[in-house]
């Protein structure tokens, strides 16, 4: 048996970091009371619909929903004249850059509709029956226009152009014509030329990747309220409520102040749950209405209209001498952006590389348009991209000079203070640690069958902080109310609830946690970029310690000593020294008992903008089989092992590793955005559009690697990205183990694996093992 | 015009009046407030809205409401006994075999009714008999193991 958690030495006993503690929301989650986005109903609530665009590609000529508006039961229609303009400024939401501009012509198509499911209309009526009838009343008058799918198509000069006023950023100096290139940028580091021409070898490959969907199994939904007055009530399943309420203020041209958001239960998000579709066209609706509407999205409307992430051409060329020191690389990326600018490009671009200490990188980024749905963050976003491209040449180096993979990454690996090629030397990371402990792993040394391969890669997210308030109290009966204000969508309650007990010195049990609304917390970024028990965990933590202090304070006003003459230890405050007198320690249950006539309520209420987020890196271990007449390829085995900082709830990151593995085996085997020539996606369903199954997968082994972060008081790094960076590659590493193949494209569907097996066997390709 | 059914729910007896063309998840959900069940896709291949009728696993996005006339249908709702959880609730719970918690419902219904049969299932069984529930979340290696774990208890209590 394995060592699951390799721990961090510490000079503190822990009591609940650490712990594997039932989770605060746990049962309502198990008996089916939790609500989530749908499960929530106002009295004489509407139902909102949306109409959406059959075409790829077309002017909007015209809409009438007069029709429509006199049907019996519809009680308010929007379309683009219930939104105001906007101007194109870039404004930073989440880990991406947004245009307000972009996202008000995405929730409602204005003058042109850009790809098939673009809203161009929103219903409001009595029954769900009415509004489905009153979509097919509205009038709408398309002019359809050539369309385009694949990035490298889009960029070609001929090819239809989506924004006339699209000039690419980034380039010097600046196109004198549009084109769907919406930026450029670099990242260089050293000369990659020199590099070059230290190698011994130089490998060049080109990859393709296709637009994976998040795929989280409850659909966007919220319940709006507008009343008379303007304000506005909003119920829905969000990563962020704050940036949602924020995002339809603006859209509605509204002030902030008029819309509190609360946050249901979130049935999954992955990033894909950090934008707005449905709330502002909710708003809009119930505004005109008068009456609240309730809004649902179909799984077919998910598919088709929410977003995946990016697909991607990477060009990678990675040079190396024989001993397996890598003197260069360099990558050249050109991820597909959907409908409008704002791919993860750029994160690609910083990640490529990232896990190797290099003296020469030159990557590139291009950013394109074109019509499929505007993409969304998933999950380290762009990472998994460049980083399968990368960890694939990689592989081919050390097959080339046949070098153990492990071997090859510990010689470059990065390391505290390496100089990363996207601007920072970095902290202590844990590379080399995870690394060690893949080698020393039992899976790594058993033995293989016929047709099968063992594939590993490395895989590094940078993680961040931000802005993020919590508020906690001491109740009177001496337990704790603790407020966060980032969605918990996988156990985070729980591990900020540790922390605070941890820090009180507390019992876990006596710390209730809930997540607040807009109203009841100042700004919280929101629940993405691994940051939510990084960030609420620290603000948590500061809060805990506030109210340590006046715990204090209130002791020594009873005591009648010096405030510095108390100490607080494990949830007792007692005199500090000697001449302190001699006072019976006292408890933090029994200050909050007397709360009331010392001073009163006792509340820790901390606002902070988390800096010192710090990346995690990890390392993937796959054991593959493919059968050659089908080309199918099964997972048998396999082994993530991360550095965690410091794992507060080990089940809990146990669990992001676990499921972002699952999420990359998808990615690299089965799912695909299939469009045909209309422009259309063929498999917007969970039928066609296969996400793994119970029965697709073995059991994901996991150890947790904890090289704490300095800058948090409890070292923690966010886990919840890296673990969906290294599958793709570490599947491509083990199918060529296995095939002796090269697959240099995802998803490694049956069809195109047996397809590449037999043209192998009929070429005579002497490197075929199967 | 609506249709008036009657069914056991939980093995309480209910009644709604639903359309034709409403699904039993919608008057689980829509007419009767019992929003355990999910709408994961509506097309029967999530497995978020997992009920038994008459003891027989469904997806209640694939059967209509009228259908359910004179049947006993069990629904996440119906899993506990009061505040004492069964030992699959509290074995997902120990377990942090949920993340989310959206197909949790699901696979909770669709676990009791394989360990009602199987009570000694191997884990490959697990997964074929879990295969129709979706999580995007745990990498489902904690479903199995809780579903495992609680299988061996029960079979000791």
């Amino acid at each position: 048996m394995q060592e699951r958690v390799i721990k961090a030495p510490s000079d503190v006993d822990f009591k609940w970091v650490g712990t594997r503690q039932i989770r605060p929301d746990g049962v309502e989650k198990v008996t089916g009371r939790a609500q989530y986005g749908a499960d929530f109903n106002m009295p004489g609530q509407l139902v909102g619909l949306v109409l959406r665009s059959p075409h790829a590609h077309a002017k909007l000529l015209k809409i009438d929903a007069s029709k429509a508006l006199k049907l019996e039961g519809v009680k308010a229609v929007v379309t683009r004249d219930d939104f105001v303009e906007h101007d194109s400024d870039l404004m930073a939401a989440g880990e991406m850059m947004v245009s307000y501009k972009d996202i008000s012509r995405n929730v409602m198509a204005r003058d042109k509709v850009l790809y098939e499911g673009h809203a161009v209309a929103a219903v409001a009526a009595t029954s769900r029956a009415i509004a489905k009838k009153a979509l097919k009343l509205i009038d709408v008058e398309y002019e359809v226009l050539p369309h385009v799918i694949d990035e490298m198509e889009a960029m070609q000069p001929d090819a239809p152009l989506l924004h006339d006023d699209m000039i690419t950023a980034g380039v010097n100096p600046p196109p004198s014509k549009p084109s769907n290139v919406s930026k450029q940028m670099e990242f260089v580091l050293g000369d990659v030329e020199k590099g070059f021409a230290d190698a011994d070898f130089v490998i060049e490959r080109t990859f393709k990747t296709s637009p994976v969907h998040q795929g989280y199994i409850e659909p966007h939904a919220c319940v709006a309220n507008v009343s008379a007055d303007g304000y506005a009530d909003l119920w829905g399943t969000t990563q962020g409520h704050w940036v949602v309420r924020a995002h339809c203020a603006r859209l509605l041209g509204w002030d902030i102040s008029r819309v509190r958001m609360t946050s249901s239960e979130i049935g999954g998000g992955f990033g894909g749950k950090t934008v707005v579709y449905l709330e502002p066209l909710a708003l809009a609706l119930s505004k005109k209405s008068g009456k609240p509407v309730k809004m649902v999205m179909s799984r077919e409307d998910i598919f088709r209209a929410s977003g995946p992430t990016s697909g991607a051409t990477v060009k990678v060329k990675i040079g190396a001498k024989k001993d397996g020191t890598i003197t260069a690389g360099q990558a050249d990326l050109f991820y597909q952006a959907g409908a409008f600018a704002g791919s993860p490009v750029s994160q690609g671009a910083m990640a490529a590389f990232a896990p190797y200490d290099l003296e020469h990188v030159k990557v590139v980024g291009v950013d394109v348009v074109s019509n499929r749905p505007k993409v969304a963050a998933y999950r380290a976003p762009g990472a998994p991209i460049s980083e399968y491209a990368v960890e694939s040449v990689i592989d081919e180096i050390a097959r080339k000079i046949e070098m153990d993979p492990i071997a090859l990454r510990l010689k470059n690996a990065a390391k505290e203070g390496t100089q990363a090629a996207y601007g920072p030397k970095l902290g202590p990371i844990g590379m080399i640690e995870t690394l060690e402990a893949t080698e020393a792993t039992e899976h790594y040394k058993t033995m293989l069958g016929p047709n099968q391969g063992r594939g590993i890669a490395s895989g590094f997210w940078y993680n961040i902080g931000g802005q993020t308030t919590v508020n906690m109290s001491l109740n009177e009966d001496g337990t704790f109310n603790l407020i966060i204000g980032t969605p918990d969508i996988g156990g985070l309650r729980a591990s900020v609830a540790m922390m605070a007990a941890e820090e009180l010195g507390v019992e876990y049990n006596r710390v209730r946690p809930t997540i607040g609304d807009t109203q009841q917390l100042g700004y919280n970024f929101l629940t993405g970029g691994s940051r939510a028990c990084f960030s609420s965990g620290m603000a948590a933590v500061e809060a805990a310690r506030q109210i340590k202090e006046e715990a204090c304070r209130r002791a020594a006003k009873m005591w009648d000593i010096p405030e510095d003459a108390v100490d607080y230890e494990n949830g007792w405050i007692r005199p500090a020294g000697d001449n302190a007198g001699a006072h019976e320690p006292i408890s933090i249950n029994e200050i909050g008992k007397m709360a009331g006539k010392t001073g009163g309520a006792i509340v820790g209420s901390s606002k902070i903008n988390a800096q010192g987020a710090a990346p995690s890196l990890g390392q993937h271990l796959v054991d593959v089989e493919v059968d050659p007449d089908t080309g199918k390829v099964t997972v048998l085995r396999y082994t993530v092992i991360q550095d965690a900082g410091r794992a507060i709830h080990p089940s809990y990151v146990e669990g992001q590793y676990q499921g972002g593995a699952a999420q990359g085996i998808g990615w690299a085997l089965n799912e695909e955005y299939i469009y045909n020539k209309d422009g259309k996606l063929d498999n917007a369903s969970f039928l066609d559009y296969r996400i793994p199954v119970a029965s697709d997968l073995p059991m994901i082994d996991t150890i947790i690697v904890e090289v704490p972060n300095p800058n948090h008081p409890y070292g923690v790094r966010g886990v919840g990205e890296t673990a969906i960076v290294p599958p793709m590659g570490a599947i491509a590493n083990a199918v060529a183990d296995a095939t002796g193949l090269r697959f240099t494209s995802l998803p490694m569907s049956p069809p195109r694996v047996k397809k590449a097996i037999d043209e192998a066997r009929a070429a005579g390709d002497p490197n075929l093992k199967v | 015009m609506k249709h008036h059914v009657s069914f056991t729910l939980n093995g309480d007896p209910v009644e709604a009046l639903c359309e034709t063309e409403q699904t039993l998840l919608d008057v689980l959900r829509d007419e009767l407030n019992m929003t355990g069940s999910k709408e994961g896709c509506a097309t029967g291949d999530c497995g978020a809205c997992s009920v038994t009728v008459d003891g027989r696993l469904v997806c209640s996005c694939l059967m209509l409401g009228v259908e359910a006339n004179g049947k006993a249908v069990d629904s996440i709702e119906g899993m506990a006994d009061g505040d004492h959880l069964h030992p699959l609730q509290q074995k997902f719970l120990e377990h942090a075999a949920l993340q989310c918690g959206i197909c949790t419902p699901g696979i909770l219904v669709a676990a009791k009714n394989l360990l009602e049969r199987n009570p000694d299932p191997t884990e490959t069984e697990v997964r074929y008999w879990l295969a129709g529930n979706l999580c995007r979340c745990t990498g489902y290696d904690k479903i199995i193991r809780a579903v495992m774990d609680t299988a061996a208890e029960m079979r000791g209590a």
